[in-house]
């Protein structure tokens, strides 16, 4: 009882009548949430009205716990602000957030009328509201009402004792939610499909493309697999269509050819009567390093390194 | 201040929704306006549960959401759809049903 009486001195949301605290945030956030409606529909950009309908949200949602309905509060925040509208704006950006509207009136004056149409169902529902609920006194829903346990608890009883088949139907049509929105946003339809590996084959030989077969690759039959050397023909030429375009076009040196008999062709090391012609290919240099007593093919061979 | 206020904003929302569904061209914008529509009447279904000192109006709202959350979902994929299809989003464009 002693907690009863704290909760009542406390002010839980929701009671019978209104407090100043709650005066003060709903005509603060009253205002806020109709701006923000007017500032949805009103704006011209899609991704604007989405904020205006995020502050619009938020701003019920801390209505909703002024009210004492706490559950529905923090899940109007999730669920709305969180999940809903992040979704909208994923769908914008995919759509193209410069999709705006277009300006031309399909029917003549429609937009007046529906601006009419609007102004009128506003005054009716606020004439009708004011003068159906003028002497009302709410039972509310704080210490000793239907909160008296908490929010959470009094829900979750309602829903898993008197809503239950509602509430178990709620989950078949999520169910169905979700599989109707892969089905339906699945991209790979008989409109847009991928084509196979035999019909790119088919679609290669039919002369779709430019040509049948991939372009060579650099250095297939070349010396080396560096990107830099192009791609030898099998009759030795330079195949034009293996040159990158980025890299600069190289001369292609022609391997030395050793003779079977000269053991010093593996070391790279010159051979002493062959000096002179292999001092002038950068082979000679990469392991050179020649014995003292022949100065004279060293000298060539820096020589050639410097070349 | 009585619980009326409540009952009339959540009164001049809808009619601010309503106005948008049929004012604006944008397909995603309209929805967003339709959800604008059902938090207006959410709003009001926590109003009436406080008036009665029941929970059944804020169960009501709880299951409004459910729906709403699974109508987004599958609305926005229609959307996605027509607009993969048609390149655009304007609900002006959408008229024909196939092709």
């Amino acid at each position: 009882m002693s907690l009863l009486l704290l909760a009542q001195d406390a002010g839980l949301p929701g009671g019978a009548d209104t407090g100043l605290g709650e005066g003060i945030a709903f005509w603060i956030l009253g205002p806020v949430a109709l701006a923000g409606a007017l500032g949805m529909v009103f704006a011209r950009n899609a991704v604007h009205s989405a904020l205006c309908l995020a502050g619009t949200m938020l701003s019920l949602g801390l209505l909703y716990m002024a009210q004492g309905a706490l559950f529905l509060g923090f899940v109007q925040i999730i669920v709305y602000t969180g999940a809903v509208m992040m979704l909208f704006l994923f769908v914008l950006m995919l759509v193209g957030r410069d999709s705006s509207d277009s300006v031309v009136e399909v029917l003549r004056g429609q937009r007046a009328a529906a601006l009419l149409f609007g102004v009128g169902l506003a005054v009716l529902l606020v004439a009708a509201v004011g003068r159906a609920f003028t002497d009302v006194t709410p039972v509310g829903l704080d210490a000793g009402g239907a909160n008296w346990n908490g929010n959470v608890p009094g829900i979750g009883r309602l829903i898993f004792t008197k809503y239950l088949f509602a509430f178990e139907l709620t989950s078949a049509l999520l169910i169905t939610a979700a599989l109707g929105a892969m089905v339906l946003a699945y991209a790979q339809t008989r409109a847009h499909a991928k084509r196979s590996q035999r019909e790119t084959v088919e679609a290669r030989l039919r002369g779709e493309h430019a040509r049948i077969s991939p372009l060579p690759g650099p250095g297939v039959f070349a010396t080396a697999n560096s990107v830099a050397v192009p791609a030898l023909l099998p009759d030795g030429s330079i195949a034009p269509e293996s040159l990158s375009e980025v890299i600069d076009r190289t001369d292609v040196q022609p391997a030395p050819v050793p003779s079977p008999d000269d053991a010093h062709a593996l070391t790279g090391r010159p051979h002493s009567d062959r000096s002179g012609h292999d001092a002038s290919t950068p082979h000679s240099v990469r392991g050179g390093r020649p014995a003292p007593d022949q100065n004279g093919s060293r000298a060539d061979a820096v020589e050639g390194a410097d070349r | 201040m009585s619980t009326t206020y409540y009952l009339l904003l959540s009164a001049l929302l809808f009619s601010i929704g309503a106005v948008g569904v049929l004012v604006r061209r944008n397909a995603i914008v309209v929805f967003m306006c339709v959800e604008l529509m059902l938090n207006a009447v959410n709003l009001s279904l926590v109003t009436f549960a406080r008036i009665n000192g029941a929970l059944d109006g804020q169960v009501m709202a709880f299951f409004v959401m459910v729906v709403a959350a699974a109508e987004v979902v599958v609305g926005l994929a229609i959307i996605m759809s027509i607009f993969r299809t048609r390149r655009t989003a304007s609900i002006d464009d959408a008229n024909l049903l196939k092709y």
